[in-house]
């Protein structure tokens, strides 16, 4: 028998009629409030857009209207409108200093009632492009897959779908997982100690994993058997995996980037596996290795220094030397696309080979050209509780400097559309910094313990961050809030992955169990 | 000048005796029977005082093989710095003793229902009103009808604890042995940490006695232990955490306790 719930008590009638009785107010916006004179900034240049100030009515000002107008201002036609996101300068109450905030969408209570914006005054709105499709903040735990036998320590989705993650483990295996079932697909074994790095090649066609046995071995995704033999040549353990990105690849004969403790990096020929290159000139542990889509390699190190290589003769380009202490991370603003290559939002993937190079690399200049010219920057998060900003192609001197961490900076992150800079650190905060100029933006407070590693989802309008706290956190990158708190691991959480598609958070930690969180 | 002295000034002059080197060869070769000798031959307090000597000797003995055995050994270069795993960014270091294995450590206690009432100190000295409670006798009424009490224990009283009237105050608490912080130790990570107290849970001498937050050895008492940082499994910051005493405060001058986990 079910059971029958109690009839509603006699407040709590009261409470529903009175509410029912009185009708809630309308924030009416008077008809005198005048107009707002807007100037756009482009974020992705910095330079204005339109002929001068734009004459808009207060009623009319939301976003809604402003992107639009912004629209027009552009000269997209419906078919290519983009959604954009609106930020302005509004002094602050408590300190002097101004602070950027989201352009809210009642801007007469919200600022201008109480005086912080003025429309005698010219606006300068900053308009950041957002991606056409929409990335749903995870909200729950759609499964929990035990199999591991210890610490789960790096995970990555695939980067053609949601429905298959790589995750390499403190039990020496590492495992690929259906995330769709939750099941697990194969577990790939052959490691002699933990699995350190996972990554899978852009094409999808295989994964490399390094271990602490010093070697970095290659497995099929689909059979998950190994390719060849395990590649040895490190003679410590490796920290770092990178491929090169599909586009510049020579057709069917990947390379791959492997960073060691012992100082070096070496580039493997992913068929022959063999050591085409050894990058040495490191005097520390090298931390971190990215190959960017320029031709460059970049590794961040203990020795307090990152290194651009050339790619194709191993010689050293540029050495970036302005930190003070060990350099932990490194992103690249084209990161997501060298990790995607041709894999876009739709899905749709090219059938030839030239085609799909094609796409990779036009998905490439896409992301990384900005008015015109093609740049890739680097952000290399530190222990001295600094990051630095680089354009490598401009030379060696920093494009600014981002301080504020009060820890070591452990992770930093570019967005996908290369607008927004996330770092996380081990004084609890994560912070986002404009990734054009280094500007501080705002802090996401609310771990309570070390944040170990964040993740953009694919739109850019989420940011996903793991901690020591046992939980998973998802901020609003519109608000700058805590948009979902994601409890359920029981132990620290290592390593979070958002999938390329947006449909999926994975993550894993120290409780063995891989968590795979969605919409 | 003493006598050694001279004989130094001796040895200077004039060196050493022609068969020194033979003569201290020949005492040390017979030292081990010298000492047997003595073993078996001694008597008495003689005995005695040889062989608690001879005992100290073997121990720094042993301890010298010992430590000479820890160099010798050849150590197969350690694959893994730790045992337990970690990710690439936490390898190379110091992890300092986390007081996250706290909340991990009171997750697996709490499967065990029996663990629950279990406690470190289960049982206590009773101490009787006569020594808890000082009559006062100051004032004429009050001395001679004899109803106030001091409470000659330490005592934990609230932050927003305020006095009652001297005609009302039955028990008085004195600031001098009032105390707001204890030293908390976790017993699994054996970690000492000088937390605020929140409130006293249960004096096991008398329901009484909790509610005036009198710290005997053996009281449960809950700590604030915020800024360890520990979590709940819905991802809560824990708070307030239970300890018991395990020192005679009123003795020692100082708070003590032991996180029950």
């Amino acid at each position: 028998m079910s059971t029958v719930l109690p009839p509603p008590s006699k407040r709590q009638r009261t409470d529903a009629a009175e509410k029912a009785r009185v009708q809630q107010d309308l924030e009416e916006i008077p008809a005198d409030a005048g107009s707002l004179r807007l100037q756009f900034y482009d974020e992705t240049t910095g330079l204005p857009i339109g002929q001068g100030p734009v004459l808009v009515p207060v009623a009319d000002a939301t976003p809604k209207n402003l992107e639009l107008l912004v629209n027009a201002l552009l000269g997209h036609d419906s078919s290519e409108h983009i959604p954009y996101r609106f930020t302005l300068p509004v002094p602050d109450k408590k300190r002097t200093e101004i602070t950027t905030t989201a352009f809210p969408t009642n801007i007469y209570k919200t600022l201008i009632a109480p005086a912080l914006v003025s429309t005698e005054e010219v606006q300068n709105i900053s308009a950041a492009p957002q991606a056409v499709f929409r990335v749903q903040a995870v909200s729950r735990c759609a499964s929990t897959i035990p199999g591991h036998g210890e610490a789960i320590l790096a995970t990555q989705f695939s980067p053609r779908t949601s429905a298959r993650m790589v995750s390499g483990s403190g039990d020496n295996t590492a495992r690929i997982w259906d995330c769709d079932t939750g099941t697990p697909v194969h577990t790939l074994k052959g490691h002699t100690s933990w699995v350190l790095a996972v990554s899978w090649a852009p094409d999808e066609s295989k994964i490399a994993t390094g271990s602490m046995d010093n070697t970095v071995r290659l497995w099929d995704p689909k059979t998950g058997k190994q390719l060849g033999n395990p590649m040895k040549g490190h003679t410590k353990w490796v920290t770092s995996l990178a491929w090169e990105p599909y586009h510049s690849q020579k057709l069917g004969e990947p390379r791959l980037a492997s960073a060691s403790k012992d100082t070096t990096v070496r580039i493997w020929s992913a068929n022959q596996q063999t050591i085409e290159l050894v990058l040495s000139g490191h005097k520390g542990s090298i931390s971190c290795v990215k190959w960017g889509g320029t031709g460059f390699i970049y590794t961040g190190s203990h020795d307090k220094t990152v290194k651009v290589w050339n790619t194709d003769n191993g010689i050293l380009a540029h050495t970036l030397n302005s930190h003070a202490h060990w350099v932990n991370h490194l992103a690249l603003s084209t990161d997501f696309n060298i990790r995607t290559a041709f894999h876009d939002h739709t899905g749709k993937i090219p059938i030839s080979d030239d085609e799909k190079v094609k796409k990779a690399k036009e998905r490439f200049l896409k992301a990384a050209t900005i008015q015109g010219e093609v740049v890739e920057r680097l952000v290399s998060a530190s222990d001295d509780f600094t990051m630095y900003l680089w354009d490598p192609s401009k030379g060696t001197k920093p494009v600014a400097r981002l301080l504020g961490h009060q820890k070591q900076v452990n992770h930093v992150t570019f967005s996908p559309d290369g607008l927004l800079i996330a770092s996380s650190g081990f004084d609890n905060h994560t912070k986002i910094w404009n990734a054009r100029d280094g500007k501080f933006i705002n802090t996401l407070r609310g771990h309570v313990a070390p944040v170990y590693q964040c993740a953009f989802s694919p739109d850019s309008r989420l940011l996903v961050t793991g901690s020591k706290d046992t939980t998973l956190k998802v901020w609003d990158m519109r608000t700058l809030k805590l948009s979902v708190d994601l409890p359920g691991h029981k132990d620290e959480v290592y390593a979070v992955d958002w999938s390329p598609d947006g449909q999926k958070v994975g993550s894993g930690g120290k409780d063995k169990a891989v968590r795979i969180w969605r919409h | 000048m003493p006598q050694n002295e001279y004989m130094d000034r001796w040895r200077k002059l004039h060196g050493r005796r022609l068969d020194h080197e033979e003569r201290t060869r020949k005492k040390a070769a017979r030292e081990g029977h010298k000492a047997s000798e003595d073993a078996q031959k001694l008597t008495g307090l003689r005995a005695k005082l040889y062989q608690k000597k001879r005992h100290h000797e073997k121990i720094q003995m042993k301890k010298q093989i010992k430590a000479h055995e820890e160099r010798n050994v050849k150590s197969s270069a350690p694959n893994e710095p730790s045992t337990t795993p970690l990710p690439q960014y936490l390898l190379d270091r110091s992890n300092p003793t986390n007081a996250k294995a706290l909340s991990s450590a009171i997750k697996n206690k709490r499967a065990e229902k029996a663990a629950k009432f279990s406690v470190p100190l289960p049982k206590v000295r009773g101490i009787a009103e006569e020594e808890m409670f000082k009559v006062v006798k100051t004032g004429k009424k009050t001395a001679k009808k004899g109803w106030k009490r001091m409470i000659t224990k330490p005592t934990f009283v609230g932050p927003d604890f305020t006095r009652r009237p001297v005609k009302y105050e039955r028990f008085i608490r004195p600031m001098g042995l009032r105390y707001k912080k204890a030293h908390v130790t976790h017993p699994e990570l054996g970690v000492t940490v000088n937390l605020p107290i929140i409130s006293v849970k249960k004096n096991p001498q008398n329901p009484m006695y909790t509610q005036l937050g009198v710290l005997t050895k053996g009281t449960i008492i809950e700590v604030n232990v915020s800024d360890l940082g520990l979590v709940t499994a819905g991802g809560k910051v824990v708070w307030g955490r239970w300890a018991q005493i395990t020192n005679n405060c009123e003795n020692d001058g100082c708070v003590n306790a032991v996180l029950l986990v």
